[in-house]
Protein backbone atom coordinates (compact mmCIF):
# COMPACT_ATOMS: atom_id res chain seq x y z
CA UNK A 1 0.00 0.00 0.00
CA UNK A 2 1.35 3.39 -0.91
CA UNK A 3 1.50 6.24 1.57
CA UNK A 4 -0.49 8.56 -0.70
CA UNK A 5 -4.06 9.40 0.15
CA UNK A 6 -6.27 6.87 -1.50
CA UNK A 7 -8.90 8.48 -3.68
CA UNK A 8 -10.95 5.35 -4.06
CA UNK A 9 -10.78 2.63 -1.43
CA UNK A 10 -10.84 -1.00 -2.43
CA UNK A 11 -14.30 -1.36 -0.89
CA UNK A 12 -15.61 1.63 -2.82
CA UNK A 13 -14.09 0.37 -6.04
CA UNK A 14 -15.77 -3.01 -5.64
CA UNK A 15 -19.06 -1.37 -4.77
CA UNK A 16 -18.97 0.82 -7.85
CA UNK A 17 -17.96 -2.06 -10.08
CA UNK A 18 -20.66 -4.37 -8.78
CA UNK A 19 -23.30 -1.66 -9.05
CA UNK A 20 -22.20 -0.88 -12.57
CA UNK A 21 -22.18 -4.49 -13.69
CA UNK A 22 -25.51 -5.14 -11.96
CA UNK A 23 -27.06 -2.07 -13.55
CA UNK A 24 -25.76 -3.10 -16.94
CA UNK A 25 -27.22 -6.57 -16.56
CA UNK A 26 -30.58 -5.21 -15.39
CA UNK A 27 -30.70 -2.77 -18.31
CA UNK A 28 -29.74 -5.53 -20.71
CA UNK A 29 -32.65 -7.61 -19.50
CA UNK A 30 -35.23 -4.86 -19.29
CA UNK A 31 -34.48 -2.89 -22.46
CA UNK A 32 -35.68 -5.52 -24.95
CA UNK A 33 -38.76 -6.20 -22.84
CA UNK A 34 -39.78 -2.56 -22.67
CA UNK A 35 -39.02 -1.98 -26.33
CA UNK A 36 -41.27 -4.92 -27.16
CA UNK A 37 -44.08 -3.51 -25.04
CA UNK A 38 -44.03 -0.04 -26.64
CA UNK A 39 -43.59 -1.31 -30.19
CA UNK A 40 -47.17 -0.48 -31.31
CA UNK A 41 -46.63 3.16 -30.35
CA UNK A 42 -43.41 3.47 -32.32
CA UNK A 43 -44.47 1.49 -35.37
CA UNK A 44 -45.13 3.54 -38.48
CA UNK A 45 -48.79 3.62 -39.27
CA UNK A 46 -49.31 1.63 -42.43
CA UNK A 47 -51.26 3.54 -44.99
CA UNK A 48 -53.91 1.51 -46.73
CA UNK A 49 -54.04 3.70 -49.82
CA UNK A 50 -57.13 4.74 -51.71
CA UNK A 51 -59.68 2.11 -52.61
CA UNK A 52 -62.30 1.97 -55.35
CA UNK A 53 -65.62 2.16 -53.55
CA UNK A 54 -67.61 1.09 -56.60
CA UNK A 55 -69.36 4.39 -57.23
CA UNK A 56 -69.13 6.19 -60.58
CA UNK A 57 -68.67 9.93 -60.37
CA UNK A 58 -71.61 10.49 -62.69
CA UNK A 59 -73.88 8.71 -60.21
CA UNK A 60 -73.02 11.16 -57.44
CA UNK A 61 -75.85 13.64 -56.97
CA UNK A 62 -76.54 16.59 -54.74
CA UNK A 63 -78.36 14.23 -52.40
CA UNK A 64 -75.98 12.46 -49.98
CA UNK A 65 -75.95 8.72 -50.58
CA UNK A 66 -74.47 6.06 -48.41
CA UNK A 67 -71.62 4.03 -49.91
CA UNK A 68 -70.35 0.81 -48.35
CA UNK A 69 -67.14 -0.93 -49.32
CA UNK A 70 -64.64 -3.38 -47.86
CA UNK A 71 -61.02 -2.87 -46.93
CA UNK A 72 -58.36 -5.42 -46.03
CA UNK A 73 -57.47 -4.81 -42.42
CA UNK A 74 -54.23 -6.09 -40.93
CA UNK A 75 -54.29 -6.39 -37.15
CA UNK A 76 -50.88 -7.79 -36.22
CA UNK A 77 -51.04 -11.43 -37.31
CA UNK A 78 -54.78 -11.30 -38.03
CA UNK A 79 -55.99 -10.25 -41.46
CA UNK A 80 -59.63 -9.67 -42.20
CA UNK A 81 -62.04 -7.73 -44.36
CA UNK A 82 -63.95 -4.98 -42.62
CA UNK A 83 -66.59 -2.69 -44.03
CA UNK A 84 -66.34 1.07 -44.33
CA UNK A 85 -69.11 3.53 -45.07
CA UNK A 86 -69.31 7.10 -46.29
CA UNK A 87 -71.93 9.70 -47.15
CA UNK A 88 -71.10 10.98 -50.64
CA UNK A 89 -72.58 13.91 -52.59
CA UNK A 90 -71.69 16.89 -54.74
CA UNK A 91 -71.77 20.22 -52.96
CA UNK A 92 -72.98 23.49 -54.50
CA UNK A 93 -69.60 24.05 -56.20
CA UNK A 94 -69.83 20.65 -57.83
CA UNK A 95 -67.03 19.26 -55.62
CA UNK A 96 -67.39 15.72 -54.33
CA UNK A 97 -67.77 15.42 -50.56
CA UNK A 98 -67.29 12.12 -48.71
CA UNK A 99 -68.04 12.21 -44.98
CA UNK A 100 -67.40 9.53 -42.41
CA UNK A 101 -70.67 8.46 -40.78
CA UNK A 102 -69.04 8.12 -37.36
CA UNK A 103 -70.63 10.63 -35.00
CA UNK A 104 -68.10 12.93 -33.34
CA UNK A 105 -69.95 12.66 -30.05
CA UNK A 106 -69.61 9.01 -29.01
CA UNK A 107 -69.07 7.15 -32.26
CA UNK A 108 -72.54 6.06 -33.33
CA UNK A 109 -73.47 6.06 -37.01
CA UNK A 110 -75.19 9.10 -38.47
CA UNK A 111 -77.51 9.08 -41.47
CA UNK A 112 -78.66 11.76 -43.87
CA UNK A 113 -82.13 12.93 -42.91
CA UNK A 114 -82.17 10.16 -40.31
CA UNK A 115 -84.97 11.96 -38.49
CA UNK A 116 -88.13 13.32 -40.08
CA UNK A 117 -87.92 16.32 -37.78
CA UNK A 118 -84.61 17.52 -39.20
CA UNK A 119 -84.66 17.57 -43.00
CA UNK A 120 -81.43 18.48 -44.78
CA UNK A 121 -79.28 17.40 -41.86
CA UNK A 122 -77.21 14.41 -40.81
CA UNK A 123 -78.78 12.87 -37.73
CA UNK A 124 -77.37 10.58 -35.05
CA UNK A 125 -80.05 8.50 -33.30
CA UNK A 126 -78.06 7.88 -30.11
CA UNK A 127 -78.20 11.35 -28.56
CA UNK A 128 -79.90 13.47 -31.23
CA UNK A 129 -76.61 14.76 -32.60
CA UNK A 130 -77.04 16.76 -35.82
CA UNK A 131 -74.81 18.09 -38.61
CA UNK A 132 -75.53 20.48 -41.48
CA UNK A 133 -75.12 19.24 -45.03
CA UNK A 134 -71.54 20.56 -45.14
CA UNK A 135 -70.72 18.25 -42.20
CA UNK A 136 -70.38 20.91 -39.52
CA UNK A 137 -72.06 20.10 -36.25
CA UNK A 138 -75.22 21.96 -35.32
CA UNK A 139 -74.42 24.09 -32.25
CA UNK A 140 -76.29 22.99 -29.15
CA UNK A 141 -76.36 19.31 -30.15
CA UNK A 142 -73.95 16.80 -28.56
CA UNK A 143 -71.20 16.61 -31.23
CA UNK A 144 -68.30 19.01 -30.68
CA UNK A 145 -66.64 18.71 -34.10
CA UNK A 146 -67.64 18.35 -37.76
CA UNK A 147 -67.79 14.93 -39.38
CA UNK A 148 -64.48 13.48 -40.58
CA UNK A 149 -63.75 13.72 -44.30
CA UNK A 150 -62.36 10.85 -46.36
CA UNK A 151 -59.27 11.33 -48.48
CA UNK A 152 -60.55 11.05 -52.02
CA UNK A 153 -59.46 10.73 -55.60
CA UNK A 154 -61.27 10.26 -58.91
CA UNK A 155 -59.73 7.78 -61.34
CA UNK A 156 -61.31 6.56 -64.58
CA UNK A 157 -64.61 8.10 -63.54
CA UNK A 158 -64.72 6.09 -60.30
CA UNK A 159 -64.50 7.36 -56.72
CA UNK A 160 -61.57 6.18 -54.60
CA UNK A 161 -61.59 6.78 -50.82
CA UNK A 162 -58.83 6.42 -48.22
CA UNK A 163 -58.69 7.17 -44.51
CA UNK A 164 -61.08 9.53 -42.72
CA UNK A 165 -59.31 12.75 -41.76
CA UNK A 166 -60.07 15.24 -39.01
CA UNK A 167 -61.32 18.53 -40.32
CA UNK A 168 -59.44 21.61 -39.26
CA UNK A 169 -62.16 24.23 -39.36
CA UNK A 170 -64.71 23.80 -36.60
CA UNK B 1 -47.71 -36.92 13.76
CA UNK B 2 -48.29 -33.35 12.57
CA UNK B 3 -46.60 -32.07 15.71
CA UNK B 4 -43.62 -34.31 14.96
CA UNK B 5 -43.37 -33.02 11.40
CA UNK B 6 -43.59 -29.47 12.65
CA UNK B 7 -40.91 -30.11 15.26
CA UNK B 8 -38.65 -31.75 12.68
CA UNK B 9 -38.84 -28.65 10.50
CA UNK B 10 -38.70 -26.22 13.41
CA UNK B 11 -35.58 -27.97 14.73
CA UNK B 12 -33.76 -27.26 11.53
CA UNK B 13 -34.97 -23.85 10.41
CA UNK B 14 -36.61 -22.31 13.48
CA UNK B 15 -39.89 -21.25 11.93
CA UNK B 16 -41.76 -20.47 15.16
CA UNK B 17 -40.57 -16.84 15.37
CA UNK B 18 -41.61 -16.28 11.73
CA UNK B 19 -45.00 -17.75 12.49
CA UNK B 20 -45.31 -15.52 15.58
CA UNK B 21 -44.45 -12.42 13.58
CA UNK B 22 -47.07 -13.18 10.98
CA UNK B 23 -50.01 -14.51 12.92
CA UNK B 24 -49.55 -14.38 16.68
CA UNK B 25 -50.63 -10.96 17.82
CA UNK B 26 -53.41 -9.55 19.94
CA UNK B 27 -56.55 -8.06 18.48
CA UNK B 28 -57.26 -4.88 20.45
CA UNK B 29 -60.60 -4.84 22.23
CA UNK B 30 -62.00 -1.91 20.25
CA UNK B 31 -61.66 -3.79 16.96
CA UNK B 32 -63.11 -7.05 18.23
CA UNK B 33 -66.78 -7.50 17.29
CA UNK B 34 -67.17 -9.92 20.21
CA UNK B 35 -66.71 -6.96 22.58
CA UNK B 36 -68.39 -4.20 20.59
CA UNK B 37 -70.59 -5.35 17.78
CA UNK B 38 -70.07 -2.09 15.89
CA UNK B 39 -66.46 -3.15 15.45
CA UNK B 40 -67.60 -5.23 12.47
CA UNK B 41 -66.59 -2.24 10.36
CA UNK B 42 -62.99 -3.32 10.93
CA UNK B 43 -63.70 -6.49 8.93
CA UNK B 44 -63.99 -4.86 5.54
CA UNK B 45 -60.25 -4.75 4.84
CA UNK B 46 -59.92 -8.43 5.66
CA UNK B 47 -63.01 -9.21 3.61
CA UNK B 48 -61.51 -7.38 0.65
CA UNK B 49 -58.43 -9.54 0.94
CA UNK B 50 -60.56 -12.67 1.30
CA UNK B 51 -62.39 -11.90 -1.94
CA UNK B 52 -59.08 -11.10 -3.65
CA UNK B 53 -57.87 -14.58 -2.71
CA UNK B 54 -61.04 -16.02 -4.29
CA UNK B 55 -60.37 -13.95 -7.41
CA UNK B 56 -56.81 -15.21 -7.67
CA UNK B 57 -57.76 -18.85 -7.21
CA UNK B 58 -60.78 -18.81 -9.52
CA UNK B 59 -58.78 -16.85 -12.11
CA UNK B 60 -55.97 -19.41 -12.02
CA UNK B 61 -58.45 -22.18 -12.74
CA UNK B 62 -60.20 -20.20 -15.48
CA UNK B 63 -56.95 -19.97 -17.45
CA UNK B 64 -57.02 -23.77 -17.78
CA UNK B 65 -59.72 -23.28 -20.41
CA UNK B 66 -59.51 -19.68 -21.57
CA UNK B 67 -57.50 -18.67 -24.66
CA UNK B 68 -56.77 -14.98 -25.38
CA UNK B 69 -57.37 -15.22 -29.12
CA UNK B 70 -60.15 -13.41 -30.97
CA UNK B 71 -61.20 -16.54 -32.86
CA UNK B 72 -61.47 -18.70 -29.77
CA UNK B 73 -61.83 -16.51 -26.68
CA UNK B 74 -65.61 -16.36 -26.72
CA UNK B 75 -65.88 -20.04 -27.65
CA UNK B 76 -63.57 -21.08 -24.83
CA UNK B 77 -65.62 -19.10 -22.32
CA UNK B 78 -68.83 -20.56 -23.73
CA UNK B 79 -67.36 -24.04 -23.48
CA UNK B 80 -66.26 -23.67 -19.88
CA UNK B 81 -69.64 -22.16 -19.01
CA UNK B 82 -71.73 -24.87 -20.60
CA UNK B 83 -69.67 -28.05 -20.95
CA UNK B 84 -67.26 -28.06 -18.04
CA UNK B 85 -68.51 -29.39 -14.70
CA UNK B 86 -68.72 -26.48 -12.23
CA UNK B 87 -67.22 -24.16 -14.84
CA UNK B 88 -70.25 -21.93 -14.49
CA UNK B 89 -69.67 -21.73 -10.75
CA UNK B 90 -65.98 -20.89 -11.02
CA UNK B 91 -66.57 -18.22 -13.66
CA UNK B 92 -69.50 -16.99 -11.61
CA UNK B 93 -67.23 -16.58 -8.61
CA UNK B 94 -64.76 -14.60 -10.69
CA UNK B 95 -67.50 -12.52 -12.34
CA UNK B 96 -69.41 -11.59 -9.18
CA UNK B 97 -66.30 -11.48 -7.03
CA UNK B 98 -64.97 -8.71 -9.25
CA UNK B 99 -67.86 -6.51 -8.14
CA UNK B 100 -67.76 -7.66 -4.52
CA UNK B 101 -64.08 -6.69 -4.30
CA UNK B 102 -64.92 -3.13 -5.31
CA UNK B 103 -67.83 -2.97 -2.82
CA UNK B 104 -65.69 -4.26 0.06
CA UNK B 105 -62.83 -1.99 -0.91
CA UNK B 106 -65.11 1.05 -0.87
CA UNK B 107 -66.60 0.07 2.52
CA UNK B 108 -63.06 -0.37 3.89
CA UNK B 109 -62.11 3.04 2.48
CA UNK B 110 -65.20 4.65 4.03
CA UNK B 111 -64.37 3.17 7.44
CA UNK B 112 -60.79 4.44 7.28
CA UNK B 113 -61.98 7.83 6.06
CA UNK B 114 -64.73 8.44 8.61
CA UNK B 115 -62.63 7.17 11.52
CA UNK B 116 -59.80 9.42 10.42
CA UNK B 117 -57.54 6.37 10.54
CA UNK B 118 -55.53 7.72 7.59
CA UNK B 119 -54.06 10.52 9.72
CA UNK B 120 -50.43 10.73 10.84
CA UNK B 121 -48.53 8.41 11.02
CA UNK B 122 -50.65 6.32 8.62
CA UNK B 123 -50.72 8.64 5.58
CA UNK B 124 -48.39 6.36 3.61
CA UNK B 125 -50.66 3.40 4.05
CA UNK B 126 -53.60 5.46 2.78
CA UNK B 127 -51.60 6.28 -0.34
CA UNK B 128 -50.71 2.62 -0.86
CA UNK B 129 -54.40 1.82 -0.43
CA UNK B 130 -55.33 4.32 -3.13
CA UNK B 131 -52.81 2.68 -5.46
CA UNK B 132 -54.39 -0.70 -4.69
CA UNK B 133 -57.75 0.82 -5.60
CA UNK B 134 -56.40 1.93 -8.98
CA UNK B 135 -54.92 -1.53 -9.59
CA UNK B 136 -58.34 -3.04 -8.83
CA UNK B 137 -60.01 -0.71 -11.32
CA UNK B 138 -57.39 -1.72 -13.88
CA UNK B 139 -58.07 -5.38 -13.22
CA UNK B 140 -61.78 -4.77 -13.67
CA UNK B 141 -61.25 -2.86 -16.92
CA UNK B 142 -58.88 -5.38 -18.50
CA UNK B 143 -60.83 -8.42 -17.31
CA UNK B 144 -64.04 -7.07 -18.80
CA UNK B 145 -62.71 -7.47 -22.35
CA UNK B 146 -61.59 -11.08 -22.04
CA UNK B 147 -64.93 -12.86 -22.79
CA UNK B 148 -64.78 -11.06 -26.14
CA UNK B 149 -68.53 -10.57 -26.50
CA UNK B 150 -70.27 -7.44 -27.74
CA UNK B 151 -70.56 -5.84 -24.32
CA UNK B 152 -66.87 -6.46 -23.64
CA UNK B 153 -65.84 -5.07 -27.02
CA UNK B 154 -67.80 -1.84 -26.84
CA UNK B 155 -67.02 -1.22 -23.19
CA UNK B 156 -63.34 -1.44 -24.07
CA UNK B 157 -63.89 0.83 -27.07
CA UNK B 158 -65.35 3.45 -24.73
CA UNK B 159 -62.62 2.91 -22.13
CA UNK B 160 -59.89 3.38 -24.72
CA UNK B 161 -61.56 6.56 -25.96
CA UNK B 162 -61.52 7.86 -22.40
CA UNK B 163 -57.79 7.07 -22.19
CA UNK B 164 -57.35 8.96 -25.45
CA UNK B 165 -58.66 12.13 -23.79
CA UNK B 166 -55.55 12.39 -21.60
CA UNK B 167 -53.74 15.62 -22.62
CA UNK B 168 -50.71 15.26 -24.92
CA UNK B 169 -50.03 11.53 -24.43
CA UNK B 170 -53.62 10.30 -24.89
CA UNK B 171 -53.12 8.95 -28.40
CA UNK B 172 -49.95 7.06 -27.51
CA UNK B 173 -51.51 5.81 -24.29
CA UNK B 174 -54.43 4.36 -26.23
CA UNK B 175 -52.07 2.66 -28.69
CA UNK B 176 -49.98 1.29 -25.85
CA UNK B 177 -53.08 -0.22 -24.25
CA UNK B 178 -54.78 -1.45 -27.41
CA UNK B 179 -51.71 -2.52 -29.38
CA UNK B 180 -52.97 -0.63 -32.44
CA UNK B 181 -53.86 3.02 -33.06
CA UNK B 182 -57.29 2.25 -34.57
CA UNK B 183 -58.23 -1.39 -34.12
CA UNK B 184 -59.62 -3.08 -31.03
CA UNK B 185 -58.63 -6.59 -32.05
CA UNK B 186 -56.24 -9.49 -31.75
CA UNK B 187 -53.43 -7.46 -30.24
CA UNK B 188 -55.76 -5.71 -27.82
CA UNK B 189 -57.00 -9.02 -26.45
CA UNK B 190 -53.53 -10.48 -25.88
CA UNK B 191 -52.38 -7.25 -24.24
CA UNK B 192 -55.35 -7.02 -21.94
CA UNK B 193 -54.89 -10.69 -21.04
CA UNK B 194 -51.22 -10.15 -20.17
CA UNK B 195 -52.03 -7.04 -18.14
CA UNK B 196 -54.94 -8.72 -16.37
CA UNK B 197 -53.18 -11.98 -15.55
CA UNK B 198 -49.54 -11.01 -14.99
CA UNK B 199 -48.76 -7.30 -14.74
CA UNK B 200 -51.54 -6.03 -12.48
CA UNK B 201 -51.60 -9.06 -10.15
CA UNK B 202 -47.82 -8.68 -9.74
CA UNK B 203 -48.23 -5.03 -8.80
CA UNK B 204 -51.17 -5.94 -6.56
CA UNK B 205 -49.13 -8.51 -4.59
CA UNK B 206 -46.33 -6.03 -4.02
CA UNK B 207 -48.71 -3.31 -2.85
CA UNK B 208 -50.67 -5.69 -0.62
CA UNK B 209 -47.41 -6.78 1.01
CA UNK B 210 -46.52 -3.15 1.74
CA UNK B 211 -50.07 -2.48 2.97
CA UNK B 212 -49.93 -5.36 5.46
CA UNK B 213 -46.37 -4.75 6.61
CA UNK B 214 -47.27 -1.14 7.36
CA UNK B 215 -50.29 -2.27 9.39
CA UNK B 216 -48.07 -4.57 11.46
CA UNK B 217 -45.48 -1.88 12.03
CA UNK B 218 -47.95 0.85 12.93
CA UNK B 219 -50.74 -1.17 14.51
CA UNK B 220 -54.44 -0.50 14.14
CA UNK B 221 -55.46 3.05 14.92
CA UNK B 222 -56.87 3.61 18.40
CA UNK B 223 -60.55 3.78 19.40
CA UNK B 224 -62.53 6.87 18.48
Amino acid sequence: MSEEKQQVSRRQFLNYTLTGVGGFMAAGMLAPMLRMAVDPVLKEEKHGGLINVGLAVEDITNEPQRVDWKIDQVDGWYESQVSRSAWVFKDDNGDIQAFSPICKHLGCVVSWEGSDQYPNQFYCPCHDGRYYKDGTNVPGTPPLAPLDVYEQEVKDGMLFLGEPQLREEA
Amino acid sequence: MLQKMYDWIDDRIDITPIWRDIADHEVPEHVNPAHHFSAFVYCFGGLTFFVVVIQILSGMFLTMYYVPDIENAWKSVYYLQTEVAHGQIVRGMHHWGASVVIVMLLLHTLRVFFQGAYKKPRELNWMVGVLIFFIMLGLGFTGYLLPWDNKAYFATQVGLEIAEQVPFIGGDLKTLLAGDPNIVGAQTLTRFFAIHVFFLPGALFALLAVHFILIRRQGISGPL
